[in-house]
């Protein structure tokens, strides 16, 4: 569903990736740990096809279509969602609007589209926010349901979701687990699954409410590490990035 | 209140300030105008009006039809006031030169809220005025739907000088929307109005004017308010598409205590037109209020968008936005707030932002599915979307939907 090979990325005259690949079935989650500064977040805006993260090799591959060349907002009418960590307020647009924008085409069994909007917003517990200014002074965790509130309209096949629990406050985050796991179909039998969720994390919180099946250790703009995610968190929460670092250049002396 | 100065005396101070340029926008040669216009018919039936005047006017908020949503209407056209009818108890409408003639009051109001010597454009419309409206609302009237004024420049070269006066009386509430047009394609006309505007205790005045003009048009309007005791005063100006020149920096003084003033302005300026727009507060008495919000786009033209507020009494508070985008090369947006106290003891602010859409807004829309395009239109949309608190939902839905007519073309 989901094929993304040898690939590299460079921003603002910076090389970021090298040489990440990474393959999704459909139905499948995964979760990538790194610390901060490894170019998690900017995996996730080259798959979602920001002008500015070029590739410069490699290629991503989406339902069997090679999406390396289409623009962004291509990426998302095939079916590719991101929620942002740090979505841009933007004046005079509302949450309401922006959920619309979000909805497209959709339409949730033929009901009127103010009562699909306000349904999604309650589920989400951002109701107070639908005729605010989207992403003005919303706090943290407000922002987060807010991005999900969308997500949530506009159904993308592929969803790149940027640290969904930092931020929010301890009471939010089985529910920022429970919208996650709506997103991605967790409620259906795994083998009917079709939606793919690839989740970045760097303390990991959010594997107590959201499963997923496989886990990546990114460093250095590379993924080093590739195996059961609560596997990974331990070994990352006992030991620290560091033996992930030490377990690469005993791997590979070449690095 | 003042006794009316002698007829005289205003006249001679007129004169001496014929010659007076204004601070501000590019001085108008008025020598290079028409002085007079052929007397227009008057309809009483606005049905009958030529369909090309019906369109101009629609756009410009007006609305014709047989049950129209308001409570009065009037019609100038060049120098004659066309129509002039009311369809509510409480409140007055007619030509200002009829109501001076009704009312020997009347005459005090003139040139208070805006001084007869402020420059060249207020003294020539003293030594040559051309009508104008004047809208009364009695005391505790409750006027529902709101009056329309449209003032129609129809004659090419001609100079249209008008006086108007608006009046709402103690404890009254009353909407108005003032639409100023001109026939489409005229090449070259001038516009000089001066309102003046009283708001008295506990009463109410949503003012909304807009204007559509070509781009031959200078307009110089001087709109004075005075806003008394716990008096509110609610100015929407929209002003889209071209026009030659434009200047007019609205003054409204709260000399009552608890005053309330707010303005709001939508600008958009095409290539070719220059546009200085503003408005200025003096909060005078004690916990008086204002707001400014201006939200102007240069589509290649170029605009000076002016606020200003000074706090002259304790417990006043004055908040100001001044937001302007560019969308093209050639625009040009320079957006001057300003705030003035004498006083500790007041609470003023202002934020101002020009510049085009940034990217990461235009990116955020795309990666929800609309091209870049759509994502620009809805930025511009949702940017001039000014919600206006205090004024009747179902006048900023119409208010809105003027704002989309005039900016259909490029929204």
């Amino acid at each position: 569903m989901l094929d993304i090979n040898q690939l590299s990325v460079e921003a603002g005259g910076r090389s970021i990736l090298h040489d990440v690949s990474l393959h999704l079935n459909s139905g499948d989650t995964c979760i990538i740990f790194g610390p901060n500064g490894s170019g998690k977040t900017t995996l996730l805006m080259a798959i979602m096809g920001f002008p500015r993260y070029h590739i410069t090799q490699g290629n991503i591959v989406f339902h069997d279509r090679e999406i390396t060349q289409l623009s962004l907002d291509e990426r998302a009418r095939m079916g590719i969602g991101m929620s942002f960590q740090r979505p841009p307020v933007v004046r005079g647009i509302r949450m309401r609007d922006m959920i619309n924008v979000s909805l497209g085409e959709h339409s949730f069994d033929g009901g009127e589209e103010g009562a699909v909007v306000a349904k999604l917003a309650e589920k989400a517990n951002t109701t107070t926010l639908l005729d605010r200014d989207i992403n003005y002074g919303f706090s943290g965790g407000e922002i987060k349901r807010s991005e999900m509130v969308q997500l949530l309209a506009q159904q993308p096949g592929l969803s790149l979701l940027d640290e969904p629990e930092s931020g929010v406050d301890l009471v939010n985050v089985p529910l920022m687990g429970r919208l996650i796991n709506e997103l991605l179909e967790k409620h259906r039998h795994i083998r009917d699954r079709e939606r793919v969720g690839i989740i970045i994390s760097h303390t990991g919180r959010i594997l107590d409410y959201v499963n997923a099946r496989t886990g990546y250790v990114m460093l250095d703009g590379t993924i080093v590490c590739e195996g059961d995610p609560h596997e990974i968190l331990e070994t990352i929460k006992s030991r620290g990035y560091e033996e992930c670092a030490k377990c690469m250049s005993e791997k590979s002396p070449t690095r | 209140m003042h006794e009316r100065k002698e007829p005289d005396a205003v006249k001679e101070k007129a004169s001496a300030a014929r010659a007076k340029t204004s601070p501000l926008g590019e001085d108008i040669d008025l020598g290079q105008y028409l002085s007079s216009s052929t007397e227009t018919p008057y309809f009483d039936d606005l049905a009958l009006l030529p369909g090309e005047q019906r369109e101009q006017m629609q756009q410009s908020g007006m609305a014709l039809g047989e049950h129209v949503s308001r409570s009065g209407t009037i019609i100038q056209v060049d120098h004659s006031i066309i129509h002039s009818s009311v369809r509510q108890d409480g409140v007055e409408v007619m030509g200002i030169n009829r109501a001076l003639s009704m009312y020997s009051w009347l005459s005090r109001y003139l040139w208070r809220a805006v001084p007869v010597d402020s420059d060249k454009y207020t003294a020539h419309v003293e030594l040559h005025q051309n009508n104008g409206y004047f809208i009364h609302a009695l005391p505790n009237a409750r006027v529902t739907w709101p009056v329309q004024a449209c003032l129609y420049l129809a004659k090419s070269e001609l100079a249209q000088n008008v006086h108007n006066i608006i009046i709402a009386e103690e404890g009254s509430e009353l909407h108005v929307i003032t639409g100023c047009t001109t026939a489409p394609g005229q090449e070259s006309g001038l516009h000089l109005g001066i309102s003046e505007i009283y708001i008295k205790p506990r009463a109410k005045l949503t003012f909304t004017m807009i204007h559509r003009w070509t781009q031959g048009v200078a307009v110089r309007p001087r709109t004075g308010i005075i806003v008394e005791d716990d008096g509110v005063f609610l100015d929407n100006y929209v002003i889209m598409g071209p026009a030659h020149s434009v200047q007019t920096n609205s003054v409204a003084r709260c000399i009552g205590k608890g005053a309330i003033t707010r303005f709001s302005s939508v600008v958009v300026a095409p290539r070719g037109s220059s546009m200085d727009v503003g408005s200025q507060v003096f909060l005078d008495a004690e916990g008086s209020r204002t707001e400014i919000i201006s939200r102007v786009v240069s589509t290649g033209g170029h605009v000076t968008s002016r606020g200003y507020i000074a706090g002259n009494a304790p417990k006043v508070k004055g908040h100001m936005e001044c937001n302007g985008l560019i969308l093209s090369r050639e625009g040009f947006i320079h957006a001057v707030p300003e705030l003035k106290s004498i006083l500790a003891d007041v609470e003023l602010s202002h934020e101002a932002s020009v510049g085009k859409i940034a990217e990461e807004e235009i990116e955020y829309l795309m990666a929800r599915g609309l091209s870049r395009d759509e994502a620009v239109a809805v930025i511009v949309r949702g940017f001039l979307h000014v919600d206006i608190e205090g004024l009747p939902s179902r006048l900023t839905a119409e208010l809105q939907r003027a704002i989309e007519t005039s900016g259909k073309d490029f929204m």
